[in-house]
């Protein structure tokens, strides 16, 4: 008697979820006026401007290696890095952007998602995605410091402060957090205003696609007028030789796609890039919790069922003796 | 007259004194921590965020206090009145265990002090799985703490008081079976927006809750049996073996039920060279199975489970079986890329065997004092 009346509990449950409305959600789709940045790896020639810059506007000090005090030697993201040069070597690293026996320079900074999983797995909404521009800002004041937003991030871009007591996560917000506010001040990123080369631009992210979809249909050896700064109303232009680039617009669909997109003619898993497929880590999550508390109709049903057979079962013995 | 007894027991003994020792130098760490940032007394880096104090102390340790969540559907759901006499002990465990989850994750709360953000509806975020689990664990620790209140206000004689929360106990034990479904169950869900940081041999995504609450079961199934053996073993009291077989014979259902799942995962979804490939990762999948299966083939035969030691030692299987399951879900073959790397530091170890040492002192100190562990002889 007992089992069947909580397989019809569990019963009604499973139908509740079944006729609640499926919620399964796609991907994000990017802010409509996007902004942000476009990484050419074959135009960066590694002089860490844009490591200087970012420091000198978020106002964070230069990573020393050793004594050597001229050089910001930071290595890899952390709470004082904020946007990082790295290097890639192969053989003998003599051929610039060759994958064998070559080198060529990666930039690692936020990349601003399209469908951002920071911004999906912070319980207190400290993560969030701008409405207008899609820039993903964070916000100290709600932040617990539970982390999640690091483990849920593919780029392993927010970083705690450890060695605070009262630390918090530090990550890019495109220089337009509080007191910044280079964007809302139609400046442009710290690092792609500095950029000798235009390997940093800025802009919208429809302008920068079309921009990096362009260079996809260059040919490799013909001369190519690459501008600097601002995509849409470049401050200057340089003319080189075009590259092979890789096809690959790393962020026009990777997990969502991103604001920040990278061009290379080095494959993008030897850069150091993810292992990541179009469909969101984010909105696979979603739609699994969306589906289980579907207006809390799932949870509700099956605590209407349990109060009612646990109470039978505590009356059929002495009185409800606990 | 109450059918439970405080044991009439010394609290001090030599094993009180060497748990209170481990947890003197943890509390000194923890001290520590809060003075200098986490930084110089944990390992946890940029790509490994959660080190053992999630893990453990909070994945792995409310995994291990769902003993009173699994006898409370077997005692009050299936209706087992017989399995009763174990109930209190286990509610008392599940107590100090989700107490010690959530004592570790503000701990390990990196701004602690902005802690309440989540229970402030302003602040929560409805997509996230870690809201679920936050304010569920809370919601559920108070829920165990009035499920034990009936023993405390016996101690205290207040009879009146007892009456009336029998009227109304029979919500919280149905909630108290709602909210660890839930949140065990998102503890799984957790692992989804980690993505590739998963080995592919953990990372099940749809299945992930699923695993996740089967693990949970098992664990606490096995809890008991393993706390009512050994406390039968350690305070010499008669033997509950013929009572404990019972549940050996829903564990062996539960393992089952997982072992087909996670097989049929793996197999589904072509992973099955991975379990070959020699890697870590491979490795510990074949541990962890083994760890599965040995209990199974103990509990198989109706001899075997009526044996008392032999069901301890498949409760012992069982329970590191689950706790590698999560352990390598979440830490040993989590990668998240190049440079990263992780292995707790002795401090942070020590703040996690101090935090354990307090919880066992806590339940030595409370079976001695209230009215918990059943009086055998009237049973």
């Amino acid at each position: 008697m007992k089992r069947r009346d909580f397989l019809k509990a569990s019963l009604g449950g499973a139908a509740l979820l079944g006729s609640g409305t499926a919620q399964s959600r796609g991907n994000l789709e990017p802010a409509e006026e996007a902004i942000g940045m476009l990484f050419d790896s074959t135009l960066c020639i590694g002089c860490k401007a844009c490591v200087s810059k970012c420091k000198e506007v978020n106002g964070m000090p230069a990573t020393p290696l050793e004594d050597e005090t001229y050089w910001d030697a930071a290595r890899d993201l952390s709470h004082e890095t904020l946007n990082v040069i790295k290097v890639y070597q192969e053989g003998e690293a003599s051929i610039k952007d060759a994958a064998e026996n070559g080198y060529a320079f990666e930039k690692r900074s936020c990349m601003h998602c399209v469908d951002p999983g920071c911004v999906s797995v912070c319980p207190v909404t400290a993560m969030r995605r701008d409405p207008k521009t899609g820039i993903v800002t964070h916000h100290p004041d709600a932040c617990i410091g539970c982390r999640t937003c690091m483990v849920g991030c593919p780029y392993n871009v927010p970083q705690f402060d450890y060695d605070n007591p009262f630390g918090e996560i530090h990550k890019c917000q495109m220089c337009n957090q509080q007191g910044v506010a280079r964007i809302d001040q139609g400046e442009m990123t710290g690092c792609a205003e500095v950029c000798p080369t235009g390997a940093t631009l800025f802009g919208s992210r429809k302008a920068l696609l079309e921009e990096a979809k362009r260079r996809m249909t260059l040919k490799p050896g013909e001369t190519y007028n690459y501008p600097r700064g601002d995509v849409r109303e470049p401050e200057s232009h340089h003319e080189k030789a075009v590259p092979a680039y890789q096809n690959h617009i790393w962020g026009e669909k990777e997990a969502g796609g991103t604001n920040v997109l990278h061009i290379s003619s080095i494959p993008f898993e030897k850069l150091g890039m993810p292992p990541l497929e179009e469909r969101s880590y984010a909105s696979i999550s979603e739609t699994v919790q969306h589906t289980i508390y579907s207006y809390m109709a799932l949870p509700a049903a099956a605590l209407a069922g349990l109060t009612y057979i646990v109470r039978r079962n505590t009356e059929d013995e002495d009185g409800g003796e606990s | 007259m109450s059918a439970y007894q405080p044991l009439k027991r010394p609290v001090i003994t030599f094993p009180f004194l060497v748990l209170s020792v481990v947890a003197l130098i943890g509390t000194y760490y923890l001290v520590q921590r809060f003075i200098h940032g986490m930084g110089p007394v944990t390992n946890i880096n940029g790509g490994y965020a959660w080190g053992i104090w999630v893990v453990y102390d909070v994945v792995v340790g409310t995994a291990l206090a769902c003993g009173g969540y699994a006898l409370a559907i077997t005692v009050y759901v299936m209706n087992k009145g017989k399995y009763h006499p174990l109930i209190r002990p286990a509610i008392l465990a599940s107590l100090l265990g989700y107490g010690l989850g959530g004592i570790g994750a503000m701990i390990d709360m990196g701004r602690w002090w902005q802690f309440y953000n989540i229970f402030t509806p302003w602040h929560m975020n409805f997509n996230s799985v870690m809201l679920e689990v936050g304010l569920c664990v809370a919601t559920y620790i108070l829920v165990l703490c009035i499920e034990f209140a009936p023993a405390f206000l016996e101690k205290i004689g207040a009879k009146g008081a007892v009456k009336a929360l029998n009227k109304v106990l029979f919500f919280f034990i149905a909630l108290g079976v709602l909210l660890p479904t839930m949140h065990q169950s998102s503890l799984g869900s957790m692992l989804i927006a980690m993505g590739y940081k998963v080995h592919p041999l953990w990372q099940t995504l749809h299945l992930q809750p699923l695993l996740a609450i089967l693990t949970a079961l098992t664990m606490g199934f096995a809890v008991v049996v393993f706390e009512a053996s050994f406390s039968s073993v350690g305070f010499r009291r008669p033997s509950e073996t013929p009572i404990l077989a019972g549940l050996g014979k829903a564990i062996m259902g539960l393992i089952s039920v997982y072992l087909l799942v996670r097989f049929g995962e793996v197999i589904i979804n072509g992973k099955l060279g991975l379990i070959f490939a020699g890697d870590l990762g491979s490795l510990m999948f074949l541990l962890e199975t083994a760890l599965f299966v040995f209990p199974l083939v103990v509990l198989m035969s109706e001899q075997r489970r009526g044996h008392g030691p032999l069901l301890l030692w498949a409760s012992v299987s069982m329970l590191f079986a689950g706790a590698l399951y999560r352990f390598n879900a979440f830490l040993i073959t989590y990668d998240p890329g190049p440079g990263y790397s992780y292995f707790p530091s002795t401090p942070e170890i020590m703040v996690t065997a101090g935090m354990v040492a307090l919880e066992i002192m806590a339940y030595l100190i409370i079976v001695k004092k209230f009215p918990v562990l059943h009086n055998a002889e009237t049973a």
